[in-house]
Order: C-alpha cells, then structure tokens, then sequence
C-alpha cells in the first residue's frame, strides 16, 4: 500500500501557511531539517524566520549565528527574492523578558531576584519548551517584522509530546492549587479543599519542609504571589499559543529516522496532533539508506559475488567486484529492514502524507549543505 | 585472571547523544556483565519503556524482574525509576511515611515537590541507582554484582549526576543534602563510571568530547567510549583513496559483471556499485577523522559494528560479546 507522498515545496510555497513546527525524537535531524526548509522556502520567495534551539555549532555559525542574543538576526547571502532571519533560543532571557515586559521595574526586581526563579527560569524541565512556544507567539504576533513563515524547531525533550504538554503543566502549575495555597496562607491552608484534603496537606508542607527546607517553600510563594499580580494567569498565556498551533495555518513536520524508537515516538505525535485537531503537515523519514532497489536483488548480489569468487580469478577487478556486490547487498538488507519499519507507521497512520530523504554522509557546514538538504527534502521518496 | 577494563566498579552509567543507541549499549553492557552467572541489574530513568521494547517482554512495572538470562548463566534484571516511586522508597526509608507518601500521590503532591525542585528528580534517581549498588557493600542477598543505569542523554548528564551542585542552592542543611552527599559518595568514586555512546559523526563526537570535559571538570569518573555502528572497511586503503577521487574502476568492474553472465545491466550495476563504493570512501573517511579526534581524549574506546539488520535481542548477545572480547568483564 502506498502512502500518500509529502510535498515539501508545496508546503512552504502555501501563503496560507505562516507556521511550520518540526518535531520528533531526539537526534533525527530536527534543526537541520528546521533550518534547511527554511532556507528552502525564503529562497522560493517566502519572508521566513527560523527558531532553533540547540543548534550545532556549525550549523549555527552556517546560518550567521555567532551571537547568542535572543533576536532574530538576517542570514546573508540568501538568493532569490526572499529572505531569512534565524534565531536561538535563549530560555532564560525570554523567560527574564516575559517577566520585564509585564512588570514595573520594582516587582520585576523582586521576580527576577528570587532564588526560585533562578532554578525555574534555568532548569525547570518544562521552561524551555514554554519559552519556545512564548517566543513563537510573540514572532507571530510581530506584525511589523518581516517574515510571513516561522519555522520552528523544537527543544530535545524526553519525549517530543513534552512540546505540547509542558507548557500547559507549567501554567496550571503555577495556577495550580498547592501553588494558591502556599500563597495565601492567611486564609488558612487548606481552606476549601475539604477536610480530609486539608490534612493531607498538612502533612504534605511539613514532608516539603523536611525534604526541601522551608526556605524553598516560602521562596516559591513570594515568587508566585509577585508574578501572580502582575500579569494574569500562566495557564492563559500558555493556551494562546496552543490554539495558534490549532489554526488551520499551521503545519506540523513529525521528523524522524527510520528505526523503531524514532518512528514510535512519531506515532505517539501524530495521533496526539489528530486528538488535539492540530494540523498535521505530514512524516519526513531522514537518514534513509540510499542504494538502487531494482537493480540487483540482495541474493543475486550475494550469488554473483559467490560465483565471482568461484571462478578463482583472484584479479584485482574480480575481486573487488565481489566486495562491492556484497556492500550493494547489505544496503539492500538496511533499505529493506527501513522499508519494512517505515510501512507500519504508514499502515497504521493511512492518511498521513510521508517524504522519505537520503542520508548524507556528512554533516552541514555551511548554506550550500543547507541547500543540499533542502533539495533532498524536496525530492523526497514516498513510501 | 583475565584483564577487565574497569576493576572495581560497581556503577556502570551510560550516555550519549539521542539516536546513537544508549539504551541498546545500556543492555549489551549489562549482559556482558553478567557472565559466568553473575547477576546485573539495568535500570531506566527516562520513562520510555526502553528495556521492555529491547528485551521484547511487556512494559515493566517499578520493581526489579529478570528479563534476560546470560551465557554461562548469568541473569539480567531490570528496573524502570520513576521519580515519583523512588520519593516514596525515600521517604519511607528514611522517615518510614510510606502511608503519608501515597496520600501524597493521590493529591498530585509528589509532582509538585519534583516540580518546584528540578534537582530533587535527578536526586531521587540516582539516589535509587546508589542504593542498589551500596546493597553489595552490605552483602544483602538482593544484592548485584553490578548496576548499569540508562542515563539521560550527554547533554543533561553532568547536571544529571552532579547531585551535590544541584541540591546546593536548595538546602544547605537537612536530610536532602545528607542524601545528596551520599549520593555524590558514590557517583564520584571509583566505583563507578560514566560511559559516552557516540557514532562517529561530527555532531555526536562533538557532544562526546563535550561531555567528557564537563565530567572531568566536575570530578565525574569517565569509563570508555562505545563508537556505535561503526562501518567495517570493504576496501582496502588504496581503493579508499581512490573512491574519495570517484577513481574506482568502473570498466573493469563492468568486465568482471560481464564474466559472471551479466550482459544488458553489466553498465548500469557498475556504474552503482561503484556510486556506492565512493559513498562507502567517504564515510570510511568521515569515520577515522572522527575516530582521531576522540583518540585524543585518552580515554578506552570500544568500537561496536554496524548492524544491517537491526536491533533484537540476538544481536543484544552478539553486541554483549564483542564487550567482552575488548575486556568487559
């Protein structure tokens, strides 16, 4: 069965598209396919900007980002009509900035001083993909820029669900009830929650306090009591920008490799994108063997090499023949072994359109490698 | 006795870049290591069922079960942490609230407590993981001879392990930081070792030689580098060279397809047989330049192949084999 091809030039070239966001597992290529689109679609005429988030070094320094300053920054040399602005993300500075933008200089102050928000804005498993989703609302929301596109690229989380998920936890964290309990401890902890609850929350500030010390507690409530009043609810912020992700001018790109792990975790995105009526722009399967499948199959390779080694002609060519035959034969056996992953995701996901790219054997330097990837991206295989 | 890379140490902890195999490495270490019946416990902290999909047995629940029996009667158990189950293990170890603690569940409390102290999750995990080992010291009979934990990738590792600097500006004082201390008792002595899977591509060696200087600098103790999937040469260094040229012989070799009753597609297979020995050059190429640049670090390197066929759990034996034919023992 074959499964409806993903069109990539097609995507990007769409006016009606104005976000893409990439996702997928860890290490299948994520930014560089983020970053290689992008270069694609401004050089097809799109006003683009790039978010990345953890990018090479190398691949940075390919797009001009030497500076890490929270701003998108024009990549030169770009050709065609287009253009292109790339960025990374800086959590804690969106974060500090989210903060200053919506609190007078003194409570700013106060929030950005206090030790919790330190961890918070610093490790907090979730800060980085809230950040990542603020920063895209705001590029969204800056009608005075000059991109019609936002690609983005999004945080190696655990899992690639976190990028939907974290966000909302920190929101309702925030806005959470231990959150409003510890903050309002004049109205008597536990008030409203019942009174089996309220004991249970007696034991649970003095565990808190034993394991975490009383300071952490009392920090995290004058942090929360400061943001609290100055800019309304977490929670609200973090589901704007979900239901951006919901418009019908979104596109998700799931990326993945062709092997188990990396195509489940794209399984899990897709069916969480079609739960969520997110709009699913479709599957690229990178890093896929590249070898001629109707040439030779993998056995007469393997016969031919016997056969060639039979004839006791130990010359050079003959010999070396036989071995190559044998590498043709085990890049067939790969290719078949990906085909064979690759096909039950497109079994159990009919409808999703699917872009299968090449490997290349090396990595990307510079934007002439960018637009090697873009082009692979664009002649794509299906399934 | 026979040589082994790593006398002494109990704790096996495994990194490495996403996509490179860590869990798989993870799996075949442990079953190396648990040889002429020895008994090796592999321990997940992610979340992500990755042993049970490995070892092809049903998701694991949060408590140590066989999952694989070694040559020479070895066993291979396993146990999937997760923060929430271990802050139990913690509290009724040390304040006997086991009770309190699922009340605590119940309320959502214990995700709020990991929640509010990002560093009291790595705390708890590896906490989990230095309990196991320290069981050997008190010869308890649930004791194993050693303990290889899937860590988070090489990016986080540091931070993951270093407990002590994580808890630092959470409390100075108190049973977390005496926890914390135990912790870091173990994780920076020699009984333990931090172990990086890299492929040998520019991106994950980069991260590799990354990490290893944040460990150090850290007073982590790094073990070995697995090199994953690495491609056995098919040609010799001389054919190398000329593949990188695009120099490979294509009439000779369209003469030797023409000796074995290949006529009509004798070109066309030439022509690809040689495309793919350039492409095969190259990441021959690809992968000893990067092969030097980690020889640098002076740090053991244990090159495992590429596999064409994937990942079971056959070739978690095979894997496991050739550990110990480069002196895992």
């Amino acid at each position: 069965m074959e499964a409806p091809h993903l069109h990539i030039d097609d995507l990007i070239d769409d006016r009606e598209v104005s976000i893409v966001v990439c996702t997928g597992a860890g290490g299948v290529g994520k930014t560089t396919t983020a970053a290689a689109l992008a270069l694609r679609a401004a050089e097809r005429g799109r006003h683009v900007c790039v978010l990345t988030i953890d990018p090479a070094r190398r691949l940075a320094q390919a797009m001009g980002l030497t500076e890490l300053d929270n701003n998108p920054r024009e990549v030169p040399g770009i050709e065609g009509g287009g253009s292109l602005h790339a960025m990374m993300l800086d959590m804690k500075r969106t974060f500090d900035e989210v903060v200053e933008a919506h609190a007078d200089p003194v409570r700013a102050q106060q929030i950005l001083s206090n030790p919790f928000y330190e961890a918070l804005s610093s490790s907090f498993a979730g800060t980085q993909e809230y950040m990542a989703m603020e920063k895209l609302g705001q590029l969204h929301a800056d009608t005075d820029a000059p991109w019609d596109l936002i690609i983005v690229d999004t945080p190696p989380s655990r899992s690639a669900l976190d990028f939907l998920d974290a966000p909302a936890r920190l929101g309702s964290f925030l806005d959470g009830r231990f959150i409003r309990i510890l903050t309002a401890p004049a109205r008597g902890a536990g008030r409203g929650l019942g009174r089996i609850a309220a004991a249970g929350f007696g034991i649970f500030t003095g565990v808190l306090s034993k394991i975490l010390g009383a300071q952490v507690l009392a920090d995290v409530g004058t942090f929360v009591a400061a943001i609290d009043t100055t800019f309304g609810g977490f929670r609200e912020r973090a589901d704007a920008t979900f239901s951006l992700l919901q418009e019908p001018s979104t596109r998700f790109l799931v990326v993945a490799t062709p092997e188990s792990d990396a195509l489940r975790e794209a399984s899990y995105f897709v069916e969480r994108l079609q739960q969520e009526r997110m709009p699913l722009g479709g599957l690229i399967v990178n890093r896929v063997q590249d070898v001629n499948r109707d040439l030779l199959s993998a056995d007469t390779a393997i016969a031919t090499a016997e056969k060639l080694a039979l004839e006791k002609d130990d010359t050079e060519p003959a010999d070396l023949t036989a071995r190559l035959l044998a590498l043709h034969a085990s890049r067939l056996r790969t290719r078949e072994r990906q085909h064979h992953l690759t096909e039950r995701f497109t079994g159990a996901h009919p409808g999703v359109e699917t872009a299968q790219v090449a490997a290349l054997p090396e990595d990307v330097h510079d934007l002439a490698g960018l637009r090697e990837v873009g082009e692979l991206l664009a002649r794509g295989q299906a399934v | 006795m026979e040589e082994t890379l790593w006398p002494g140490v109990g704790l096996h902890v495994v990194s490495g870049k996403g996509g490179t195999g860590k869990t798989t490495i993870a799996a075949a270490l442990a079953m190396a290591l648990a040889r002429d019946g020895r008994r090796t416990l592999l321990m997940e902290v992610e979340g992500r069922q990755g042993i049970s999909q490995l070892f092809d047995v049903p998701p694991l629940p949060y408590e140590e079960r066989k999952v694989a029996v070694a040559p020479g009667g070895g066993e291979v158990w396993a146990l999937p942490v997760d923060p929430e189950e271990a802050l139990l293990d913690y509290l009724e170890i040390f304040y006997n609230l086991r009770r309190a603690g699922s009340a605590l569940r119940r309320m959502g409390a214990v995700d709020f407590a990991t929640t509010i102290a990002p560093g009291l999750r790595d705390v708890l995990l590896t906490g989990k993981a230095c309990e196991v080992v320290r069981r050997s010291e008190k010869n308890a009979t649930d004791a194993y001879d050693a303990v290889v934990l899937d860590a988070p990738p090489t990016g986080r590792i540091t931070r993951f392990l270093n407990v002590n600097n994580e808890v630092s500006g959470l409390a100075k004082v108190g049973p977390i930081r005496n926890h914390a201390d135990l912790v870091m008792s173990v994780i920076a002595s020699p009984r333990t070792a931090v172990h990086l899977v890299t492929l040998l591509e520019e991106m994950p060696v980069q991260e590799t030689i990354d990490a290893v200087s944040e460990l150090r600098e850290a007073d982590l103790p790094v073990g070995g580098i697995f090199v994953n999937m690495t491609r056995t040469p098919i040609l010799t260094d001389d054919e190398l060279e000329r593949a990188v040229h695009g120099d490979l012989p294509a009439d000779r070799i369209e003469a030797a397809l023409r000796s074995v009753d290949f006529t009509d597609k004798a070109p066309a297979i030439a022509a690809t047989l040689v495309r793919e020995g350039d492409d095969h050059a190259r990441r021959v190429a690809l992968e000893r330049r990067e092969s030097e640049r980690l020889a640098d670090l002076d740090v053991p390197v244990l090159p495992l192949p590429y596999l064409s066929d994937g990942i079971d759990l056959a070739s978690l034996y095979e894997l496991a084999e050739l550990l110990r034919a480069q002196g895992v023992r």
